[in-house]
């Protein structure tokens, strides 16, 4: 085949293919910027969201976990940790947050360990509020189960 | 070495391969932290080594590429660099911010290192590849806009072939597209969404112009062929890289809060993505088939094809049987994933970086013939040693995904949770560190390689 094909032809089909289809993509941004506030909850983004984040990435968790599926892939997935440990419920999800925090790492021999992180009470709080808040994104209904 | 400037190149890469051999180091720790959790806890937490494992990845890889650069843009655009001392000092300046932020990771906890380096400023930190803090960021902006100046003003007084305008293509757009690093929403969804605008359209993008770009360099200069001929074909397989690859990123864009048309999209465009590597090794081989020269250093052409092959099975086959959205949806986020990102990025990347390295570095040190045919078989043995540990790890970790899917996420109910299933899985990753200790003796041999002389040498001396 690549006979047929000349080098001036090669190099057309460079330049106008990767323009075609980055303006493309470039296009499919724009409309998945306009569909996203239909699907991330964006308008429950509270302070306390935002701490959450910043705690999230200041402790760098995404170095041992996965969140919807991205990451590290030695802890567990936490974009559902929410329905998982807190049954849909905040109140049950921010006791055991609280608690969960405070005994790290577990004296188990062997077992991957957490660090204590000495997050304080209102750190917590933003935390559990992130994975509220990040569980309620619709993600196409992944992960297949609540194990994550 | 036909111009005197083409010597910035060496500190590059030796650089580059004392940063690889770092970065199995502690791909070594993770791996018995993965057996054995209290593993070096908590002096070196699994994020701490895991942040020191890719970063140092990402800046080996660079310093490769840039390497490669400063060696064959001269050569390519026939004149010097524009601006050899330049690229001296921006090579110290990468080098000690890379060092100064490794030593960050791993001196003070990562919370406190944001903290010192005024992270609430202008937060970029603590996501995954981009954990640098903002200021290390804003350093590899100075120094890849020098970078860029420095060999596009070398490009702009030189001849332009296809080879150096690809080159200069990737490298800009390297540049161009790690500035979406500096866009950190809150919104997570919309985070996610433009973290891949760095992420992917460096490694499946950008990134595979350079590869292309420095293979079909090494081609040209180890076997002859014509020009016209292998520019054709790098023609042929960047165009398909981005055809397939822009729009082949919907393969990310599945569960973070995109819509379902990605689900379709990602899935056709990715599925394509092996077909520009499928053509590269076919490539590689007719080119070296078809070789007019013979020359000395024959290791150089093995690094080629084996780049070649190995890119086509790391990031082509490996990508490609997680690629589709049905499939993904249970193998997202499990050991397939890592699986693939071993071999894809030392199938591509690393081994691009040795095959430049492998065709350049003798010339560089003066042996216009080649290592000596000693230094070549210590390299040869390496060469194997590497590949085959790398795709036993690949097949280490595949069964471990498979395992993890079949236990964690196909059943609908009752499924193993997170840490059951890997407490499970642990023989395989027995295996997997015994394939990574395979890998740093092989790692060890090629580093080795480096100092033997051999007979050549000592009569030429």
């Amino acid at each position: 085949m690549s006979e047929r094909i000349t080098k001036s032809m090669a190099r057309n089909i460079y330049f106008g293919g990767s323009l075609f289809f980055f303006l493309f993509l470039i296009g499919l941004t724009f409309d998945t910027m306009g569909e996203l506030p239909k699907r991330d909850n964006r308008e429950n983004i509270t302070a306390s969201v935002a701490l959450g984040k910043k705690v999230w990435e200041e402790n760098d968790c995404i170095g041992c976990h996965t969140l919807m599926g991205e990451g590290a892939y030695y802890a567990p997935e936490l974009a559902n940790v929410f329905n998982r440990r807190g049954k849909g419920d905040e109140k049950t999800f921010k006791q055991f947050m609280k608690v969960w925090m405070s005994i790290q790492p577990m004296d188990k021999p062997g077992r991957r360990k957490m660090p204590q992180f000495n997050l304080s009470d209102e750190e917590v709080n933003g935390l559990a509020d992130f994975l509220i808040w990040t569980s309620r994104i619709n993600d196409n209904d992944w992960p297949p189960n609540i194990e994550g | 070495m036909k111009y005197e400037s083409q010597k910035v190149a060496k500190p590059y890469f030796i650089f580059a391969l004392i940063l690889f051999a770092g970065q199995v180091l502690f791909g070594l720790i993770m791996g018995m932290q993965y057996i054995d959790g209290d593993t070096l806890f908590p002096y070196i937490p699994f994020n701490v080594a895991r942040m020191v494992h890719t970063n140092l990845l990402i800046v080996w890889l660079l310093f490769g590429f840039m390497g490669a650069a400063y060696y064959l843009i001269p050569e390519e655009s026939e004149t010097e660099l524009f601006c050899p001392k330049l690229a001296i000092v921006m090579f110290w300046v990468f080098a000690a911010a890379g060092v100064a932020t490794i030593l960050g990771y791993l001196l003070v906890p990562y919370a406190e290192l944001a903290r010192l380096t005024g992270n609430v400023i202008w937060p970029t930190m603590g996501r995954e590849f981009l954990e640098q803090p903002t200021i290390t960021k804003l350093g590899i902006v100075v120094v890849a806009l020098a970078f860029i100046f420095n060999i596009g003003m070398t490009v702009l007084k030189g001849r332009k072939t296809v080879i150096n305008l690809i080159l200069i293509t990737g490298l800009i757009g390297l540049a161009v597209f790690f500035l979406f690093s500096f866009y950190n929403p809150i919104n997570l969804a919309l985070d996610k969404f433009f973290w891949w605008w760095v992420v992917h359209l460096w490694v499946e993008g950008v990134w595979e112009l350079i590869l292309g770009a420095i293979l079909a360099f090494v081609l040209v200069k180890i076997t002859g062929v014509d020009r016209e001929y292998i520019e054709k074909w790098l023609y042929l397989i960047i165009a398909l890289t981005l055809i397939s690859g822009l729009v082949g990123m919907g393969h990310h864009y599945y569960w973070i809060g995109t819509p379902k048309y990605w689900l379709w999209l990602g899935s056709f465009f990715s599925a394509l993505e092996p077909i520009p590597f499928f053509m590269m090794m076919l490539y590689a081989f007719s080119v070296v088939k078809k070789r007019r020269i013979n020359p000395n250093n024959k290791i150089a052409t093995t690094w080629a094809l084996g780049t070649a092959t190995m890119a086509f099975l790391g990031a082509g086959v490996w990508g490609f049987i997680h690629t589709l959205a049905p499939v993904n949806y249970y193998t997202h986020g499990t050991q397939i994933t890592a699986a693939h990102g071993h071999l894809a990025f030392f199938g591509a990347y690393a081994m691009i970086v040795m095959t430049i390295i492998s065709y350049a570095m003798p010339i560089l040190r003066g042996r216009e013939e080649g290592n000596p045919p000693e230094a070549q078989k210590v390299e040869r043995i390496a060469f194997w040693l590497m590949c085959i540990s790398m795709i036993g790890i690949t097949l280490a970790l595949t069964a471990a995904g498979v395992w993890q899917v079949s236990l964690q996420r196909l059943p609908e109910t009752g499924a193993t949770g997170f840490i059951d299933t890997q407490t499970q899985i642990n023989p395989v990753y027995w295996i997997r560190l015994l394939l990574g200790l395979l890998f740093t003796a092989g790692l060890a041999a090629y580093l080795a390689s480096f100092f033997i002389s051999g007979r050549t040498e000592s009569r030429s001396a």
